[in-house]
């Protein structure tokens, strides 16, 4: 299968110059479920933004490209990059609290994507707003539609902003830790509707995570992230088997699990760190 | 606008505030004499509660025995259009100049702010002083001096409000929604800035009466005959001793207008609060 996004060699830096994501390549297939994993810092989000063009001022793209079917991403004209965006590839935001202005109803955020993208007139973009709230679950869709986000639970306006995301039969989806700001019950439901609708829809999504165990639950295959390197790539089988390398057996060691009491968990040995940061000074001797 | 909650403040504030507009509007049919009539026998008359009352000069008359309840209610005019004009004006320059500074950043914000704190570095009455010293007396240059020394108020909170929403999440979810930047700016952070620019524009009307009072005590304000309570507070000083009533009136009244537009402001702001601070 071809991938329907191919990262290739993508160096991500400040305008000042230090790096922040070292020639980091990954494909994500069609309708696959793609982990992107790391520790606070690792670059992770640096990489969901360059790939969506809303990377800060202050950092920018200096190499590789992102292949979105035949389109570089990273090259595309503003204009052309906007009608993708939105259409072809869609967002799910980590904060549900500030994912959703404040200041708008939630039907209005709904539509703006329905009638913008698919020119849907005001009645047929409520009405599937309507429809895409009950898929996501939803009770009383017609009067969530007439709410403002503070009005509702840090599940449901999830659960809103995947509706959003799915609302225009996007290819690909970028989920920059969609369920770290909810507790863990409510992480579970929206985990397994993330991975519902997916199925569902067939659609693409960069799973971006710190969690392993979340990845082992929804993602197909892995890419672990340090220091804005990729340390291991593959599918979940093998990443969460034995043959993981150093830095990954640590990471898992490191992660909560239901199954186990709290002080099983062991911090990542700094010797790892260590060296994981050597290679990175090594990468930015060789390439300042 | 997003659910506000009304509440005792804003009614209060409010109702006081239209009666105060009411007045200023109806002036002509409600004031019981010529405002600039002036009568020599009746001068210094005391209000309708003491002994040698005038039961036509309610509030008493001033040293060239002129009615006080008709010029308190005269001087209502330049006081409400000062304090309108003035206010609506400094908000639309202020909070122009405060999205696009925080909204642009880059040499945009660099510029427009060095100007706010160059123009905050100078005592605000002196300049009121001064402005109006240079374009020359009257309404109209009352209200520009007001404009051009206090759009910095709303320029600051404004920016720095708008620097703030575009940290959040749902401007990355618009730009990815395909939305260009100038409808994010007029449809996604505008609403959100609204609430604060509203409880501004409350207090800013209460300084811009203050400010009317100061520039027509001094004299700088409206042609001296035509009433403002600035102008009635001046003559009453010179006659305090014997008739503390052609001070004290204008004088509470301008408190209690200023009072009312606080009330408002502070019932406002506890209306619109909980989406101000999500
Ligand atoms: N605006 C910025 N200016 C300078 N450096 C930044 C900026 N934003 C992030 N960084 C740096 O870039 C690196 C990668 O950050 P990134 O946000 O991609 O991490 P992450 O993997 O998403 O971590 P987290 O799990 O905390 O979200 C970090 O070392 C961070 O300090
Ligand atoms: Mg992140």
């Amino acid at each position: 299968m071809s991938p329907i996004l191919d990262i290739h060699d993508l160096r991500v830096s400040l305008r000042r110059g230090a790096h922040l994501v070292r020639d980091v390549s990954l494909s994500v297939d069609a309708g696959e479920v793609h982990g992107l994993v790391g520790e606070s810092g690792a670059g992770k989000t640096m990489i969901a933004k360059a790939v969506l063009g809303i990377l800060p001022d202050a950092i920018r793209i200096s190499g590789g490209s992102a292949l979105f079917r035949s389109d570089d991403l990273l090259q595309l004209p503003p204009k052309r990059l906007r009608s993708l965006l939105g259409r072809e590839i869609a967002l799910i935001p980590q904060d549900p609290l500030t994912g959703l202005n404040p200041a708008r109803r939630i039907s209005a955020q709904m539509t703006d994507m329905l009638r913008h993208h698919l020119g849907q007139s005001r009645g047929e973009a409520r009405a599937n707003a309507l429809r895409l709230l009950q898929e996501v679950q939803i009770r009383d869709p017609e009067q969530v539609l007439d709410r403002y986000p503070h009005e509702l639970s840090g599940g449901m306006r999830q659960r809103v902003l995947i509706a959003i995301a799915f609302s225009a039969e996007p290819s690909l989806i970028v989920a920059d830790e969609p369920t770290t700001a909810l507790d863990v019950t409510v992480q579970k439901q929206i985990l397994r509707l993330i991975r519902q609708m997916q199925e569902r829809h067939g659609t693409a999504v960069l799973f971006v995570t710190h969690d392993l165990g979340v990845v082992a639950k929804v993602c197909h295959r892995v890419t672990v992230l340090h220091t804005g390197q990729v340390v291991e790539q593959g599918d979940i089988a093998d990443i969460m088997s034995a043959r993981a390398t150093p830095f990954t057996r640590a990471l898992m060691d490191a992660t909560p699990r239901y199954d186990q009491p709290a002080d099983a968990l062991h911090p990542v040995p700094e010797h790892i760190h260590q060296e994981l940061r050597a290679t990175a000074r090594r990468f930015d001797e060789a390439n300042p | 606008m997003i659910g506000a909650r009304l509440n005792w403040r804003i009614f209060v504030g409010g109702g006081a505030l239209l009666m105060l507009a009411l007045t200023a509007i109806l002036a002509p049919l409600l004031a019981p004499v010529d405002p600039l009539e002036q009568d020599l026998f009746l001068e210094l008359l005391p209000p309708w509660w003491q002994a040698d009352a005038d039961p036509t000069r309610a509030l008493g008359a001033d040293s060239l025995g002129r009615d006080v309840l008709s010029r308190l209610i005269h001087a209502a005019r330049p006081a409400l259009i000062v304090a309108v004009v003035a206010g609506v004006l400094t908000m639309l320059l202020g909070t122009a100049l405060g999205l696009l500074a925080g909204y642009m950043g880059g040499m945009v914000d660099v510029v427009i702010s060095r100007m706010v704190d160059i123009w905050t570095s100078f005592p605000p009455v002196l300049l009121a002083i001064m402005l109006v010293a240079l374009i020359g007396t009257g309404l109209h240059s009352v209200i520009i001096a007001i404009v051009l020394i206090d759009w910095t108020r709303f320029c600051r909170v404004v920016r720095s409000e708008t620097l703030a929403q575009t940290e959040m999440e749902y401007i990355d979810a618009a730009v990815i929604g395909g939305l260009k930047r100038g409808a994010i700016l007029f449809r996604e952070v505008l609403p959100n800035v609204l609430p604060l620019v509203i409880v501004l524009l409350t207090l800013e009307m209460s300084i811009a009466i203050i400010v009317e009072a100061i520039l027509s005590f001094v004299g700088l304000s409206v042609s001296s005959d035509s009433p403002t309570w600035g102008g009635m507070i001046a003559e009453g000083r010179q006659v305090i001793h014997q008739a503390w009533w052609v001070m004290a009136f204008p004088m509470g009244l301008i408190l209690i207008a200023v009072l009312a537009l606080n009330l408002l402001g502070d019932g406002l702001k506890t209306a619109l609060d909980p989406v101000l601070r999500r």
